[in-house]
């Protein structure tokens, strides 16, 4: 290492910055590994809200389901569920974000010659790894309880790809609120704040039609029920779409909610780790 | 190049947080090649000021400069060359010794092969060869916190920081830590660690600055700074309902301020001229028909420092001077 006095601030090279975030994620993603009670935890909730929301309202759901599902809850319900465990796999991002930095881990890597953004992409692509995971699971799980995409391999892997891309939009909006609130305790509850009205108040779990007027609107309207469509459309095709809507309509839309949150979140989350930190 | 140039130079720093002015002014500045103990009570704006001369905090006012670099404008080149560890170990449970700090010496820039090498040489150093390939999570506290220390040692820092490194840990861990701050500065690198603990400060520092309310109101060896008691102290046992009386007559006597000590419930008294003073002193209690149920002449240590200087109870001093045990204590 040269002594560099100069005028100039010293940056962090592209390469080294590459390096820094591949070191953060793989260190990210070793907890998984080594924990293994962690990732199966985040993997028995989701795969029992697919069985109790599948076998308990499945009979009564069953019906007023639109007739692409081939009448089966569970063709359904699988499109929701994967945005719901995306939803809810994101949450993890606040609650490491707030570990590592209640146990002093924050501080050792902003004192390190390290590209400060690292920290925060690290940790994302880590959790939208474990995310794959945990949906790679529920997936396995749904194949063998009778769910089956009714349009192709291509389009349902497409679909697939549409939930991960949300769950890694949504990890900058809770790396956000990890930074706000610090406390893990605090992270623990607080992610789930704007989380259950966006996942209940939306087409996750039933069609949005019977919901009364004012309800209806907001829920039609916000990312999770655009992106719940966008799914369906692709795995179940376009009969599983609201009147008007096309499949490729509801996968733009819900590429720019993707493209929307991440950016106006990866800014604020960076701003609030450059004064949640200091 | 002149090896005298301050390795770190502090001047004027403020820094609040809200009403609170956690660095009220703070100057100072040392060689390299030293341990310099920062040294006050909890609240007196150790942590804030290790915070900023590691480039984790800025500054309100101030200049600040590590290793000969402006930390404010060029925090970067600052980081290559020093290693911080915090008041926690913030090492990961779920990674093996060996891979704590390699990570950390990615993250300073080695490549693969320097940090596999210095890796190995800093796990010898602090002798966790045996259980490098283990996980943390099975370590010892004395073990975490020898590993938290060391894992900046891979990127060859210039000046280390420590805050409170011995906080919280068993005696024998103490011991460790001690060791191996002390082979650190032997084989070259500055150290400055906070504590709360005098008699740390006594052990290990070159230098030592008290700092008290976000200033540093004195600094020194610790010689200096028991010589700035004059020498000896006089201390003395009064019943409560003569302390008052007794105290004027101490200050007519010595012609210095007495300050009770409560924790010990004794006055205590500069006595510049030891023996002498001592006699009247006595004397003068004797005259104000004040019999003392003790009387003591004690060669100063940095707990009369801290107390002539702040007037308050100096750190870690009650209910033990020993550190592990007051820590304990205090978690409890």
């Amino acid at each position: 290492m040269s002594a560099v006095t100069t005028a100039l601030p010293s940056r962090v090279s592209l390469s080294k910055t590459v390096t820094d975030t591949v070191v953060i994620t793989r260190r990210n993603l070793l907890r998984n590994v080594r924990l293994p009670q962690l990732l199966l935890f985040a993997t028995v909730q989701p795969v029992m809200f697919l069985l109790l929301f599948n076998y308990v309202f499945g009979g009564a759901i069953g019906q007023t389901i639109p007739p692409v599902a081939g009448g089966e809850y569970i063709n359904w319900l699988m499109p929701g569920l994967l945005i719901q465990i995306s939803a809810f796999g994101a949450g993890q991002t606040a609650i490491g974000l707030t570990e590592d930095m209640s146990k002093g881990v924050i501080d050792r890597f902003r004192s390190l010659p390290m590209a400060r953004s690292a920290v925060l992409t690290g940790r994302t692509f880590a959790d939208v790894l474990r995310n794959a995971a945990v949906v790679s699971l529920m997936l396995a799980v749904g194949f063998a309880i009778g769910f089956r995409y009714q349009t192709s391999f291509p389009l349902f892997v497409a679909g697939v790809l549409l939930a991960l891309s949300f769950a890694y939009a949504l990890s900058w909006v809770m790396a956000t609120i990890g930074l706000l609130v610090h406390s893990p305790e605090a992270a623990q509850s607080a992610v789930f704040l704007p989380i259950f009205p966006l996942v209940f108040a939306s087409s996750v779990f039933l069609p949005t039609q019977t919901m009364p007027d004012w309800l209806r609107v907001f829920a039609d309207h916000q990312p999770i029920t655009v992106i719940t469509n966008a799914l369906r459309g692709l795995m179940l095709g376009e009969g599983a779409l609201l009147p008007g809507q096309t499949v490729g309509g509801q996968v733009l839309a819900s590429l720019a909610w993707i493209v929307g949150i991440t950016a106006v979140f990866a800014v604020l989350a960076v701003r609030t780790y450059r004064r949640a930190v200091s | 190049m002149a090896t005298t140039d301050p390795v770190v130079r502090v001047r004027d720093v403020v820094r609040t947080f809200g009403d609170v002015r956690a660095l009220d002014g703070v100057s100072l500045q040392f060689d390299p090649g030293i341990v310099y103990a920062l040294l006050g009570p909890n609240g007196a704006g150790k942590t804030t000021l290790i915070r900023v001369l590691t480039t984790l905090l800025r500054p309100d006012a101030g200049d600040v400069e590590v290793a000969g670099i402006d930390v404010l404008t060029d925090p970067t080149a600052v980081r290559t060359r020093i290693g911080l560890a915090g008041q926690f170990a913030a090492v990961d449970e779920y990674q093996t010794g060996r891979e704590n700090v390699e990570m950390v010496g990615r993250l300073y820039g080695l490549s693969a092969a320097d940090t596999r090498r210095r890796a190995a040489d800093v796990l010898e150093r602090i002798k966790l060869t045996e259980a490098a390939d283990r996980q943390v999570k099975t370590y010892s506290g004395g073990m975490r916190r020898r590993l938290d220390l060391a894992a900046s040692l891979v990127g060859q820092p210039q000046v280390m920081f420590l805050d409170e490194p011995t906080t919280g840990i068993d005696p024998r861990s103490r011991m460790d830590v001690w060791e191996l701050i002390e082979d650190l500065v032997a084989s070259g690198t500055t150290v400055l660690l906070t504590s709360q603990y005098l008699e740390e400060a006594d052990r290990l520092a070159d230098r030592i600055g008290v700092i008290h309310n976000g200033r540093i109101i004195t600094e020194g060896t610790s010689d200096e700074l028991k010589d700035k008691l004059g020498g000896a102290v006089l201390e003395v046992g009064i019943d409560e309902l003569d302390r008052l009386a007794a105290m004027t007559a101490l200050a007519a006597a010595t012609g210095e301020e007495p300050v009770h000590d409560q924790a010990r419930d004794r006055v205590r008294v500069p006595a510049r001229d030891g023996a002498g003073t001592l006699v009247a002193a006595v004397r003068a209690l004797d005259s104000a028909g004040i019999s003392p149920t003790d009387v003591a002449l004690h060669k100063p240590t940095l707990d009369d420092v801290f107390l002539a200087l702040t007037g308050d109870q100096p750190p870690g001093y009650e209910p033990a001077a020993d550190p592990a045990v007051a820590a304990e204590e205090r978690s409890a």
